[in-house]
């Protein structure tokens, strides 16, 4: 039996019928009844129902949603843009492909849900290039929706009206970052760009727009539904509601969980993962993605699966990509690649992240291939030290972040790799 | 290769894409993927044409082309692998599968057999980490095989068994 009790489920509670991927299926499990409710609703009190559901952005930053919807100004004259961050590219995450694939419309109510509440009448869905499977899935659920009049002119025979285009990523991690994002849908290079100005404020083409993501804006449709404090009763006090957990590595039953944010790993391990792969001896978590910096054995057997207790192990939620590692894994190697893939994404706008992703990567892969020297592990250190808050976007923290976590928490692991190969 | 010109089926269809954005230059990915769905790869003309349709610098689309993976400036092949080789996959035995396709094909990173059919590249996290370790077939996931699977497939489709892929893509 699963952890949460299949009826208190918030996003996966259908995921098993057969039919739900297609609108008539949708219908008959409830669907749009949210959104016939929230387009009654004055925006603004559809961002008050959000903002007392406490819930916060899915897509690994952790922003409170209500509040980034109050800073889109809406007196500009310009119009204003809804985008749906699909792009999950964080290594070790795989929720958003789920619910693209399975519930295609939750993401679609729940977008017209958000274009309403931030007054956008055109949105775009900015999905991986290498989901090709969930964007025809989503390229037809687009159309019946047009067709059954839950998109496009007078949505539901309101007077409210919203354009929803698919667009497709072409294989580049930075495109994730949210001004990467709207750079990539400008048709340029996926670069970041300096903020402020805040996307909320001059975003795609100059232009308010809003960032979401895909598992943020699927919630929403129970919100309206349920009202934000039927949501804020899950979870805790400062991290309300459910979550989905991409659980992966090591363990007998990898796959998506979703658990009340606060409750305990071990039970996402043991109790839904089914424990550890061959009764293998666990030696590290990365909780969120591989940014996220690793705990320790010790320190998973005290862990809550909330932003608050998370943190108090110097590490992160991201984006909900919980890998775990056993006792006969290297993390010299797990690092290696984590170096090696930050290094390779880094879009090479600011030094720091530039030069400071190929120095951790080098460093590395010399460490790994028994070439390390005592200095390195200070050298990487360092490096680390000063790729943090110093650049456009948060890829050069994302690369410094597990660097400095892994050498912290296993420093023995590492100072007896140096002169041995991996 | 002097006329490069999209079908005219393509023609409509990147005509359709355009209106879709608030600027011609915003259908570029799209746009990339119909010539290179019909092109195979991206050659210097090609990205020329559609810097004309899309209203651009030649130059632009050369370095948007060059900064997306997915984009292929070489012939990838018939067949082209993607494995995974990041964290969780690689922990899982991706570098056993990339052994694999090596001795049955003979390739390495990004190489190409020599008879131009079948390559192979490494990838980062697909996003399907529960399944690991991760390939796809041309940018299709395969369901999850083991390393004797993945060698029988391979033997097949070197045999000219096409009809195997269905089998193995998920
Ligand atoms: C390097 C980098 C990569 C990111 N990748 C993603 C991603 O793939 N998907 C996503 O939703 N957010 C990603 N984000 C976060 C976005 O910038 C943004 O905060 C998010 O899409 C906002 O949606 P939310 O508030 O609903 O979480 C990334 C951030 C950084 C710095
Ligand atoms: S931090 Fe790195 S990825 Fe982000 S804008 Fe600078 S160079 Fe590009
Ligand atoms: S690590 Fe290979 S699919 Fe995620």
């Amino acid at each position: 039996m699963s952890v949460l009790a299949q009826e208190r489920k918030i996003l996966l509670k259908h995921i098993a019928e057969p039919d739900l991927g297609t609108l008539k299926g949708y219908e008959r499990l409830g669907g749009y009844q949210a959104l016939k409710k929230a387009l009654t609703m004055a925006p603004t009190a559809v961002i008050e129902e959000v903002k007392v559901s406490g819930i916060r952005g899915r897509g690994g930053a952790g922003f409170p949603t209500g509040m980034k919807w109050s800073f889109v100004p809406q007196n500009t004259g310009k119009p204003i843009y809804l985008l749906c961050n699909a792009d999950e590219s964080e290594p070790g995450c795989f929720k958003d492909k789920l619910l693209l694939e399975k519930n295609p419309f939750a993401l679609l109510e729940g977008i017209a849900i958000a274009a309403h509440a931030v007054g956008s009448k055109k949105s775009y869905i900015y999905i991986r290039g290498e989901y090709a499977k969930a964007a025809r899935i989503l390229e037809k659920a687009i159309a019946e929706a047009y067709q059954a009049g839950y998109l496009g002119q007078k949505v539901m025979g309101s007077a409210f009206s919203v354009d929803l285009v698919l667009h497709r990523g072409a294989g580049a991690y930075i495109c994730g970052e949210e001004t990467g994002l709207i750079s990539s849908l400008e048709g340029k290079k996926g670069q970041p760009k300096l903020k402020p100005p805040f996307p909320a404020v001059s975003g795609y083409l100059g232009c308010p727009t809003v960032v979401n993501n895909v598992e943020t804006l699927s919630t929403l449709p129970w919100i309206l539904q349920n009202s934000g404090a039927a949501y804020a009763k899950y979870g805790t006090e400062k991290s309300t509601g459910t979550r989905l957990f991409c659980l992966s590595g090591w363990v007998n039953k990898p796959g998506v969980y979703e658990l009340e944010l606060g409750t305990p790993l071990v039970d996402l391990i043991e109790k839904e993962g089914g424990g550890m792969k061959d009764g293998a001896k666990l030696k590290a978590v990365i909780p969120g993605g591989s940014s996220t910096p690793p705990l320790t054995a010790a320190e998973v057997a005290e862990a809550r699966l909330d932003f608050e207790s998370i943190g108090k192990f110097g590490s992160f939620l991201g984006a909900g990509g919980v890998i775990v590692i056993p006792e006969h894994v290297s993390l010299v190697g797990i690092l290696e690649t984590i170096a090696e893939f930050y290094w390779d994404e880094s879009c090479g706008q600011c030094t720091p992240c530039r030069e400071g992703t190929g120095w951790l990567y080098k460093i590395m892969k010399m460490i790994a291939d028994g070439q390390g020297k005592k200095s390195d592990i200070a050298d990487l250190n360092k490096t680390a030290n000063l790729m943090m808050g110093t650049t456009i976007c948060a890829l050069s923290d994302a690369a410094a972040m597990p660097v400095l976590g892994f050498l912290k928490k296993f420093p023995q692991e590492f100072e007896a790799a140096l002169g041995t190969p991996h | 290769m002097t006329d490069i010109a999209f079908t005219p089926d393509r023609l409509e269809q990147c005509q359709k894409l355009v209106k879709k954005y608030e600027k011609p230059q915003c259908a570029l990915l799209p746009v990339l993927y119909l010539a290179q769905d019909q092109y195979k790869y991206l050659t210097l003309p090609v990205m020329a044409y559609v810097a004309k349709l899309l209203e651009m610098p030649t130059g632009k689309v050369v370095d948007a082309v060059s900064f997306y993976s997915m984009f292929k400036r070489e012939d990838p092949g018939k067949f082209c692998f993607q494995i995974c080789h990041n964290v969780t996959c690689r922990m899982m035995g991706a570098e056993k599968m990339m052994a694999v396709a090596k001795e049955e094909l003979g390739v390495g990173k990004k190489v190409t057999t020599e008879d131009g059919r079948f390559s192979f590249e490494t990838v980062e996290c697909l996003g399907s980490c529960d399944n690991a370790p991760v390939l796809q077939l041309n940018n299709e996931f395969l369901k999850p095989i083991n390393e004797e699977g993945f060698r029988d497939f391979l033997k097949k489709l070197k045999q000219g068994n096409e009809a195997s892929i269905s089998e193995v893509l998920s």
